[in-house]
């Protein structure tokens, strides 16, 4: 079931926590809504399911305007990030719930109720914790069944409220391939909610971008990366290094550091965003670029060695980082306060407010 | 090896420690236990016969009988009153929440005499609304709706006091859960919101009956001392005690002395059963 939100605002008080988000969901889906805090992410998760009611817009299933339907109606799974198991109730008493609250017409029976509870403790593979209560459960646990819980209905959507923001690294790995294999086979519509970069580009199919209760882009997680069409997206998804300066000519300059650009630039104040994969480190300036840089930190673990380098000469806001690998770090050997100078491959030219960058690259000059 | 003596913790002087204990228990012994002892010595100094005759006196009857009459009304409608009011503040944001969170108290922080004074000069014959009503032949005050609607006013804190802060803790999460998987209103409370709040229901009534069964102030002024007509345990207490009655005030008195003693009883039984509701035993399910 496809979900279409149109031009959706939402307040709370004077503050507005929604802007005019419209965005189409295709059926069977996996979709990330991806933001800090704050951004309205699980606002907009809410408002699908209904449980927030919007000031203006709509909200479509499948093409079918569900805005005036309440919650109860909606018919859609939700699994809450403290999962929201009733306390009270046995883990097979949770699971049955929706269920058991049905009208007596459509209600299946208890045998058939019993069935169903089992089959969705197999497919959790929790079938051994029928009996227990919520508080005995792990965290894993807990939204395994909160899962099992939503997916009684059968619903065709499934909605998701940082579903592993409270597990540890660990089960979030496991719950995450698990939730990709659910969704793969099942097929309902997801939608998640994280803040978690990392998350959002591995599981989702699309991850929708929000900052400030807006969307900032919608992409397949590759292009997302490769492409960003904002500095908010820039900055959120993974580290950039920024060089800002004013254009004089071709060349981006900023006290002793500057960089010649490899086409013609307009604009006044500039930046230029570049990926810590997209600098190389020399001993000595390249001809296009003059951007001397002090070794601040040197981090050995992981696939590559990451260096936090401290411009000299100019100024950043924040350090930059470029990632070598160990081999070529054993070959250089550098040492905290060597003296390097930054090499750009490729990079991503800020210079009209409110528009996407314009990729430049320096390879094969 | 060189002996350390033992270090004490800060106020663990054995002489201090063993001060401060038998002040709280001498204090205790003399506040609280002698008293309640004296209660029921008093009420049976003139032997069992004499108790017996005073239990079974036609306006003591009616007096437990009217007591227990407005206990019955009154927690009811405080139930489903604190109920109701700690469910609006604890679910719903609107203007006037904080204020009305405050305003709950006013009946702890007012004497209880003035809330009597209030409604009579609201209620009573020459009140404002009470005169109208007077025209159309309804009393209120000095009748025993006059003794239900101070009751009520006494004790309209008490559930809902309970209630809130357990279900601010709990959050709303449960319910929302509840409804997206499409349980009715009715449902909802009835499967998932009352069960988590039993035991602090429960608590609430038992404080509101308490409450209900012994408060003397307000009703003492809207009840006019009427004998076997507005005549309360406790204005019966009092009643008896002026006409030098005292065995039979003492018998009268050790019925409400009795019912505290439940009340507590009762108070622990369910504290017991709320701090061991967080592990809760395993019971046989509905469905397996």
């Amino acid at each position: 079931m496809s979900i279409t939100v149109e031009r959706i605002n939402k307040y709370f008080g004077s503050f507005q926590a929604l802007r005019d988000i419209s965005l189409e969901i295709p059926d069977g889906k996996l979709i990330g809504l991806l933001g800090p805090s704050g951004s309205g992410k699980t606002t907009l998760l809410r408002v699908i399911a209904g449980l927030e009611n919007a000031e203006s817009g709509r909200v479509l299933f499948h093409g079918q305007d569900v805005t005036p339907l309440h919650v109860r109606e909606r018919r859609v799974g939700f699994v809450f990030q403290h999962y929201a198991l009733f306390r009270h109730m046995t883990v097979a008493q949770n699971i049955a719930f929706g269920l058991e609250v049905m009208p007596r017409k459509d209600r299946p029976n208890a045998a058939e109720i019993r069935k169903r509870v089992g089959e969705l403790l197999e497919m959790v593979q929790l079938s051994h914790l029928a009996d227990r209560f919520p508080a005995q459960l792990s965290g894993g646990q807990k939204q395994r069944i909160a899962l099992a819980r939503a997916l009684a209905m059968k619903p065709q959507i499934l909605l998701l409220d940082e579903p592993f923001g409270a597990l540890d690294a660990k089960v979030r790995k496991d719950l995450r391939r698990w939730l990709r294999a659910l969704h793969d086979e099942l097929h309902f519509t997801s939608v998640f909610v994280t803040h978690d970069q990392e998350e959002a580009l591995e599981l989702s199919d699309q991850v929708v971008v929000m900052s400030a209760g807006k969307i900032e882009q919608v992409d397949d997680p590759r292009s997302l990366y490769a492409q960003p069409e904002s500095r908010f997206v820039f900055d959120f998804l993974g580290h950039v290094n920024v060089f800002e300066g004013a254009l004089q000519g071709q060349r981006l300059a900023q006290g002793e550091g500057w960089v010649e650009l490899p086409e013609q630039a307009t604009g006044d104040t500039v930046q230029l965003y570049l990926r810590p994969h997209e600098v190389r480190l020399q001993d000595e300036p390249a001809s296009h670029a003059h951007l001397p840089l002090r070794i601040e930190s040197i981090s050995l673990i992981g696939a590559e060695v990451r260096l936090e380098l401290a411009p000299c000469g100019w100024q950043s806001e924040e350090p930059w980082e470029v990632g070598i690998s160990h081999a070529e770090f054993n070959r250089w050997q550098p040492q905290r306060g060597d003296r390097c100078y930054a090499v750009p491959d490729v990079g991503h030219l800020f210079n009209r407010e409110g528009q996407p960058p314009h990729t430049l690259s320096w390879v094969g000059r | 090896m060189k002996q350390y003596k033992s270090s004490l913790r800060v106020g663990e002087r054995p002489w201090t420690k063993w001060l401060l204990i038998g002040t709280a228990l001498t204090l205790t012994l003399l506040i609280l236990v002698i008293p309640l002892v004296l209660i029921f010595a008093q009420a049976l100094s003139g032997g069992v016969g004499t108790a017996w005759e005073n239990l079974t006196d036609e306006y003591t009857l009616h007096a437990i009988g009217l007591t227990l009459f407005v206990a019955a009304l009154t927690v009811p409608i405080n139930l489903v009153f604190g109920v109701f009011l700690a469910w609006l503040v604890t679910r719903f944001e609107f203007p006037g929440r904080k204020a009305l969170i405050t305003l709950i108290d006013i009946p702890f922080a007012v004497s209880p005499v003035v809330a009597g004074l209030l409604y009579l000069l609201l209620y009573g014959s020459n009140g404002w609304l009470g005169s109208w009503l007077a025209d159309h032949d309804v009393q209120l005050m000095f009748a025993w709706p006059g003794i239900v609607m101070v009751t009520v006013f006494v004790t309209c804190p008490f559930v809902a006091r309970e209630l809130i802060p357990l279900m601010q803790q709990q959050g709303s999460e449960e319910e929302e859960a509840g409804v997206i998987l499409g349980a009715s209103g009715w449902q909802l409370f009835r499967r998932v919101t009352l069960p988590n709040i039993q035991w602090a229901l429960i608590y609430g009534v038992v404080l509101t009956n308490a409450r209900a069964v012994g408060e003397f102030g307000a009703v003492s002024v809207v009840a006019g001392n009427i004998r076997g007509q507005t005549n309360t345990l406790p204005l019966h207490v009092e009643l008896l005690y002026q006409d030098y009655n005292v065995v039979g005030a003492f018998v009268s008195a050790s019925l409400l002395a009795g019912i505290a003693l439940l009340t507590l009883l009762i108070k622990g039984i369910v504290e017991w059963r709320q701090s061991s509701q967080r592990s809760p035993e395993i019971n046989p399910s509905e469905v397996r």
